[in-house]
């Protein structure tokens, strides 16, 4: 069973349960004050706005006692995927290097971006191959990913970067960078593999009436 | 603002002793023009409002109608004009918190919303200021909550200089078990108040939203606006849910204008009880506030919920999983006083039916609005062209709808810059195990354009209805039911009331024309400023259904023949042409099948050779072309005349076809089928008007619609 943990103002969880029902995995919304279940595969922390995004993006819920089960279950190897929110959460929660913070626009986007796949060899990129380019919806005012020049290139040495901002031809090139990301870094594992964080939004990708299924390969890490 | 004399001597009959200052305060707010509809009720007995999908009509915190088999959806909108001027973030904020509660209040779960807006001249800063703030506002909170943001409309007039429009429509779906009316149920019964706790913000915004807008509102009525906190709001949404879930709500409703006096008078009102309130229950973010604060204050994220007693605990353990305050305040009674206690004294002691229905309706004058001559200068076609594609009321309208998350709840199957939203109703596809990718779904529209309105009231609101049918029909969708937000000046003055009353009876003739049930609305009136009044807006939202959410899109495929359904006009009024060059003229003349031209239209776009359909709007045929054109795809088109590029005669499309014959058989005897041209694979516009041609990249044309973007940024 995979856990999509509910957090007040989390608005992504229903998106990323019927998600995964579309192919094929079961799911359930769980309370964060109810802790993970025993039964739990896998873990998502979905998109939304946790504790209203008061103080910062993520950093409560980030702090929140259901994170200190997640963290157990990330490193007993359950995989872990946090998207928008959830991946300020992983950030702040330390999951993951880096922050996401204020698009250089300083506004709100919702959009649909093209991302490069970096690293297909990930659980949670393997349906795809590396160099292609997959278009996926993102939406945040905070996405921004930020990180020391020495972990970006640790990041980078280590594989670890799993998504990167691209026009139509997979070009990494600034025009096609969305929020201002360092590196045009769209997404990333932790120190294990199994626990990724992204902005986008695989889930909004992934049933076929909504006019894409790109996102589905990173769900099928769960399958 | 106080309680008129006429009013109080009304008052004191009833109550046959003079009114306590609670009372007062009560009666002032609940028998405003904002809460009480006092000049514009007379009026609104023009709409029909009744057809078999519709489940509850007008009256209530929003209208349900069926959207398909074991499925139904709410359906409501709301103005926050004023407060969105004086203070624009939190004015528009919260007008998106009230209708969102409206939509709970029926037991439903809201799923979409679609913002109107209206603005002074977009040249001017000021109105570029309370754009970005309105925009924000809607983004900070809509975006928060978890609702999308799939439509609505943007518009630029000076008549909105002193006065900007914020309307506010929202969508919830609901199956048929789940549904709670604002009608108190039984004596005995607690009312239970949940959400944020109670201060002294928003006191008196019923009663300033019923004046005309004062020079000094920016600083000196802000203590009037709410402010809004969305985190509070989606746990309330939840909350709500799980409550219903329960079973526990007996009825509910939401706390708006006119705060805890005006939904708990009113809740129990309709049902003819009344109620015993103990006002120091309540609970209170601030020390020291008196019964008439207490009553009156607009906090927001408030719902009171009719309770069985044995249920209350079960209420109060949901509120606190959510943190949200929780209260019992009071009883329902049988005897139909509406009475509160505060301190040990009863301050407040009422009919709760002569409180809530019990104002006097205004019959004022009216001066019937004239139709403007025929008098304007055409300018050269190509400065025409320019200056309307680039114009902001026809300009794309990302740089807004890109702020807004208009794909949370993974229902957006059309999205916003298309002529309606689609979105999948994922509940009738799960029932009926259909193929996922041909679901059900429902459209929504939502808009009103100035201009028209401003040049003729009546024809210009009869096409309002017409332009939100045809949006529907142009992505495949029949409509259900309407929601109409009706925005006036200062009904005072015979001409701006004339102008109103054309506006009711133009819409209301246009949507009982198409058979489209006005199942609801708002009205909003004193959009009066120094400026001067607004023009007459219509507002309206209308939701429909189709088979597939699958639609063909207004962009060309690029192969394929462009037909014109409807035909060419040459009337100017109300146009974007004459509201950039100057020059006056009448309306276009209306179509009297515009029902058949929409049913037609909705089953064409479904058609598989049909590849593009467009509605004919803002900008005329010429706007429609420039908009169809994309990288890969071009037109090569010709136009008898200027005035036919640019007449905004409603209820006409342009629909790119590989089966022309197809298109005009299906339309014989319903509407004129002309054919403009073809479609190509250029990227191109290239556009023949009576000899003349004008040719566009889809780049250049990207650059002319790019006018707010560009001045935002």
């Amino acid at each position: 069973m995979i856990s999509v943990v509910r957090f007040g103002g989390s608005n992504c969880d229903r998106d990323a349960a019927r998600a995964l029902d579309a192919i094929g995995v079961e799911a359930e919304i769980v309370w964060h004050e109810d802790g993970l279940p025993a039964d739990t595969d896998g873990v998502v922390i979905p998109g939304g706005f946790s504790y209203g995004d008061y103080l910062r993006a993520g950093a409560m819920a980030a702090r929140s006692p259901v994170m200190d089960d997640v963290r157990d279950a990330a490193e007993s190897g359950t995989p872990v995927l946090g998207v928008c929110n959830g991946a300020q959460i992983g950030c702040e929660g330390g999951l993951t290097p880096g922050a996401f913070t204020t698009n250089r626009s300083a506004r709100f986007q919702c959009e649909h971006v093209n991302l490069r796949v970096e690293n297909a060899e990930t659980p949670w990129t393997r349906a795809y191959d590396a160099g292609e380019v997959l278009t996926i919806p993102i939406a945040h005012g905070e996405g921004r990913f930020e990180i020391p020049d020495d972990e970006l290139a640790t990041l980078e040495d280590e594989d670890r970067i799993l998504f990167r901002y691209c026009d139509a031809d997979g070009n990494v090139t600034d025009d096609a960078n969305p929020n201002g990301s360092k590196g045009n870094v769209a997404g990333i594992v932790g120190d294990a593999e199994t626990v990724a964080v992204m902005m986008p939004h695989p889930e909004r990708a992934a049933l076929p009436l909504l006019g894409g299924t790109d996102g589905r390969g990173v769900l099928e890490a769960f399958a | 603002m106080t309680l008129a004399e006429s009013d109080r001597e009304r008052v004191v009959g009833e109550l046959g002793r003079d009114p306590t200052r609670a009372e007062a305060a009560l009666f002032e707010n609940l028998w405003s023009e904002h809460c009480a509809y006092r000049s514009s009720l007379p009026l609104l007995s023009a709409f029909d409002s009744e057809s078999e999908d519709v489940v509850v009509g007008p009256g209530d915190d929003a209208a349900v109608v069926e959207v398909g088999d074991g499925l139904y959806a709410t359906f409501g909108v709301e103005s926050h004009n004023h407060p969105s001027y004086v203070d624009p973030f939190d004015g528009a904020a919260t007008g998106v918190g009230g209708i969102v509660r409206d939509t709970l209040s029926m037991g439903a779960y809201p799923v979409a919303l679609a913002d109107c807006l209206y603005f002074g001249g977009f040249e001017r800063e000021h109105s570029r200021y309370l754009l970005e703030g309105v925009v924000e506002g809607i983004s900070h909170y809509g975006n928060a909550i978890g609702v999308p943001t799939v439509g609505g409309s943007t518009a630029f007039h000076e008549g909105y200089e002193g006065n900007p429009l914020v309307n506010v429509a929202c969508v919830g779906l609901l199956s048929p078990d789940r549904l709670v009316t604002a009608e108190a149920q039984r004596p005995g019964n607690r009312l239970v108040l949940v959400g944020n706790s109670t201060g002294r913000d928003g006191l008196g915004g019923a009663s300033f939203a019923s004046e005309d807008l004062a020079e000094d509102a920016e600083t000196e009525d802000r203590p009037a606006v709410q402010v809004g906190d969305p985190y509070a709001e989606k746990r309330l949404v939840e909350a709500n849910e799980e409550l219903i879930d329960a079973g526990l709500v007996q009825s509910a409703r939401d706390l708006g204008a006119a705060g805890l006096g005006g939904a708990s008078s009113e809740l129990v009102a309709k049902g003819h009880l009344g109620c015993v309130l103990d006002l120091n229950a309540v609970h209170q973010r601030e020390p020291g506030m008196n019964a008439t604060e207490i009553l009156l204050a607009e906090s927001q994220e408030r719902m009171v919920y009719e309770v069985a007693p044995e249920n209350v605990d079960a209420i109060a353990d949901l509120a606190s999983k959510y943190d949200l305050g929780c209260s019992d305040i009071g009883e329902v009674t049988g005897d139909g006083r509406y009475v509160c206690e505060f301190d040990g004294d009863v301050v407040v002691d009422a009919p709760a039916e002569f409180l809530a229905d019990g104002a006097p309706l205004n019959d004022l004058p009216m001066d019937d609005p004239e139709t403007p001559p025929t008098d304007y200068d055409l300018p050269a076609l190509d400065e025409a062209f320019e200056a309307v594609v680039a114009s902001p009321n026809t300009a794309s309208k990302r740089w807004v709808y890109r702020q807004y998350d208009h794909e949370v709840g993974a229902r957006t199957a059309v999205r916003p810059g298309e002529d309606g939203a689609v979105l999948a109703l994922h509940e009738l596809a799960d029932a009926a195990d259909v193929e996922a990718a041909d679901a059900p779904g429902m459209a929504l529209a939502a808009g009103a354009n100035p201009n028209w309105t401003d040049c003729e009231p009546y024809l210009g609101a009869y096409a309002t209805a017409v332009e939100n049918a045809t949006n529907l029909a142009a992505v495949g969708a029949e409509p259900v039911a309407a929601v109409d937000c009706l925005n006036g000046g200062n009904p005072e003055k015979p001409d701006v009331y004339g102008g109103f009353g054309a506006i009711v009876d133009g819409l209301a003739d246009g949507c009982r024309d198409l058979s489209i049930p006005v199942v609801g609305g708002n009205v909003s009136l004193y959009n009066d400023s120094e400026a001067g009044p607004i023009p007459p807006t219509p507002t309206l939202a209308v939701l429909g259904t189709t088979d597939s959410v699958d639609a063909p899109g207004s962009a060309l495929a690029g192969d394929g023949t462009l037909l014109l359904v409807g035909g060419h006009d040459a009337t100017l009024g109300g146009s974007e042409l004459l509201a950039e060059f100057g020059g006056s003229d009448a309306f276009p003349d209306l179509s009297e099948s515009a029902g058949d031209v929409v049913a037609t239209l909705a089953s064409v776009a479904g058609e598989a050779h049909v590849s593009a359909v467009h509605d004919v709007s803002d900008g005329g045929l010429a706007v429609a072309l420039a908009e169809t054109i994309t990288a890969d795809a071009g037109a090569d088109v010709s136009v008898p005349s200027l005035e036919a590029c640019f007449s905004e005669a409603p209820g006409r499309a342009v629909v790119e076809t590989t089966d022309p014959d197809a298109v005009r058989a299906a339309f014989d005897g319903v509407a004129d089928v002309v054919e403009l041209g073809a479609s190509d694979a250029s990227g191109t516009l290239t556009l023949d008007v009576g000899g003349e041609t004008l040719d566009y990249g889809h780049e250049e044309i990207a650059a002319f619609r790019g006018t707010i973007a560009d001045a935002m940024e």
